[in-house]
């Protein structure tokens, strides 16, 4: 079974992290990873970019772009994508119809990838 | 992380919110000040005990709210204490605050209190001081050693700033759409003040400097969090992080500044980049110009090119042009002038700047530019004149050196031919 371990925290604190604290904890992170690479364990890894770098797509019969994160609490994270973009308006782009494609409702957070760690192959 | 670094952490980054919401309950900024101090004491007391609140900032909010409460009434020798117990069991109402508190309330607060320390009566340097400890909490001692004055002047400087605030009008009534726009563009304002008194520095206060730098982005961050849909906010960060990724590359081992085109692009600061470029795409989608947008749109152009020969002078020349139209000044024209000479030749340029000479008589940076661009043209002794004339003008000796330094640079560069021709 494929499992996604998703990462919460206080954006304030985690940002407000010196550089050595920073460093710190991607290392110590790093070693977690390593060891569950040797194990065959791990797949893509990513660290988004802060929140303030955020657009929110509202899906919908005519979908609206806005700046800014997605903040509603009575939705619940469902998946993601990851796409490869040359620009912001073409990873909107994307996101449009990928929202075209699912009849619901809700909405997608485009975020820019700051770290991205493709991983081995798990299948 | 140990326990006390996170509440450090916590209280740091609660600081604006929780400040400015206690400043609309008391209407003055010592009272606010006081409030927090309290609750932050209260919180080094409860929290290793109790664990973290859910929301530290509403927790911060309401105990500090609660504590001055307290010393008013005692101070007016009334009894009722409702204090300890009371306060302690906060996991209720705490939510219930924490939900009132949610985003609108806190944009205007914290914007207030930007306001309030960026006040346009008070000079430039007042409005970031007082802004670094008001806003940031920095001590006294550590704003001393960033503006390198003694604790004693930086201290009276805080306290003449406060007391000349404390006289002036800030309206505590929601303020309307225009009045907030103004508000935003003041407080915008100082940021990049601040940004710039730690970016312009040189000498051994480098990484005190620095962290003028990092208050202002975080300022900007915090504020851009509380007001998404400004494409100037955006614009002002993606700037500021723009160039905060040279830091590193900025200066020498000896502390003397690098050029942009000899800096070793390695050291530039990649994920900090990519955010300021991620910003930039943002706040073009506004279409919306401001003078930040077209200023962190230079600074990507710059970070962009692998090597300096790749840099796009000619769309660089553009954008100048184009912040020349928003925001005419001469120091711009100057800068569009150092494109116009890698596009167009320094022939062009010199003409460029010659009209810009009467307004420009104390700026050591024209004569600097100016020197350069009689220099390639072959005339050293005219150039030789306008060096010497800006390494009078440097403001710090870091500034001196690197005028002589390119003096050197360029008499060395002189093709065997321009210099048959200067004589």
């Amino acid at each position: 079974m494929l499992y996604a371990i998703l990462c919460y925290d206080s954006e304030d604190i985690v940002g407000a992290w010196t550089k050595e604290q920073d460093e710190t904890a991607m290392a110590k992170l790093g070693e977690v990873q390593a060891a569950l690479t040797h194990e065959g364990k791990l797949g893509p890894v990513a660290r988004l970019m802060p929140t303030t770098a955020a657009m929110t797509l509202r899906k919908g019969r005519e979908s609206l772009v806005i700046d800014g994160p997605f903040a509603e609490t009575k939705e619940q994270l469902l998946g993601f994508f990851v796409v490869d973009c040359v620009s912001l308006d073409d990873a909107i782009d994307a996101a449009r119809r990928l929202g075209a494609a699912s009849s619901s409702g809700g909405a997608y957070e485009i975020r820019p990838i700051a770290i991205f760690n493709p991983g081995i192959g798990v299948t | 992380m140990t326990e006390l670094a996170w509440i450090d952490l916590a209280l740091r980054s609660a600081r604006p919110r929780a400040l400015g919401a206690l400043l609309r309950y008391f209407r003055d900024l010592d009272s606010a000040e006081e409030a927090f101090q309290e609750a932050c004491l209260s919180a080094l007391k409860k929290w290793p005990e109790n664990g973290p609140p859910r929301d530290p900032t509403a927790w911060l909010i309401f105990v500090g709210r609660n504590a001055a409460i307290d010393a008013m009434r005692r101070r007016k020798k009334q009894t009722a204490l409702p204090s300890e117990e009371l306060i302690s069991d906060l996991d209720d109402t705490e939510a219930a605050l924490a939900e009132r508190l949610d985003g609108a309330h806190y944009r205007d607060d914290i914007l207030r209190l930007l306001f309030i320390c960026c006040h346009p009566d008070l000079p430039a340097t007042q409005q970031i001081a007082l802004a670094l400890r008001i806003i940031c909490g920095l001590s006294v001692a550590q704003i001393a050693r960033a503006f390198v004055v003694g604790e004693t002047a930086m201290e009276q400087r805080i306290t003449r700033a406060k007391s000349r605030i404390a006289g002036a009008e800030v309206p505590f009534e929601t303020p309307g759409p225009v009045e907030r726009a103004e508000r935003l563009g003041a407080v915008s304002v100082v940021i990049y003040l601040m940004f710039n008194e730690g970016y312009s520095a040189t000498g051994g206060a480098a990484h005190t400097r620095a962290a003028l730098c990092e208050e202002a982005i975080r300022l900007a961050r915090l504020l851009l969090r509380l007001f998404q849909a400004e494409p100037e906010l955006m614009g002002l960060l993606a700037l500021m992080l723009l160039q905060h990724a040279r830091a590193s590359a900025r200066l020498d081992a000896d502390g003397a500044i690098v050029l942009l085109e000899d800096q070793d692009r390695r050291l530039w600061n990649r994920p900090l980049i990519s955010e300021g470029v991620a910003l930039l795409d943002k706040a073009l989608r506004h279409q919306r110009r401001g003078a930040y947008q077209v200023q962190a749109a230079i600074a990507a152009l710059h970070a962009s090119a692998a090597r300096p020969e790749d840099t796009d002078w000619r769309q660089i020349e553009l954008l100048y042009a184009s912040l020349e139209r928003l925001q005419p000044s001469p120091i711009v024209t100057l800068n569009r002038a150092v494109a116009v000479s890698k596009v167009h030749g320094p022939a062009a340029a010199l003409t460029m700047i010659e009209a810009l000479a009467p307004q420009l008589v104390g700026y050591f940076h024209f004569f600097g530019v100016k020197g350069a661009l009689l220099m390639q043209l072959g005339r050293a002794e005219e150039g030789r004149v306008a060096l010497d004339r800006a390494i009078a003008l440097a403001n710090t000796p870091a500034e001196a050196a690197h005028i002589r330094m390119q003096i050197d640079r360029l008499l060395k560069e002189r093709t065997p031919s321009a210099a048959v021709r200067a004589r």
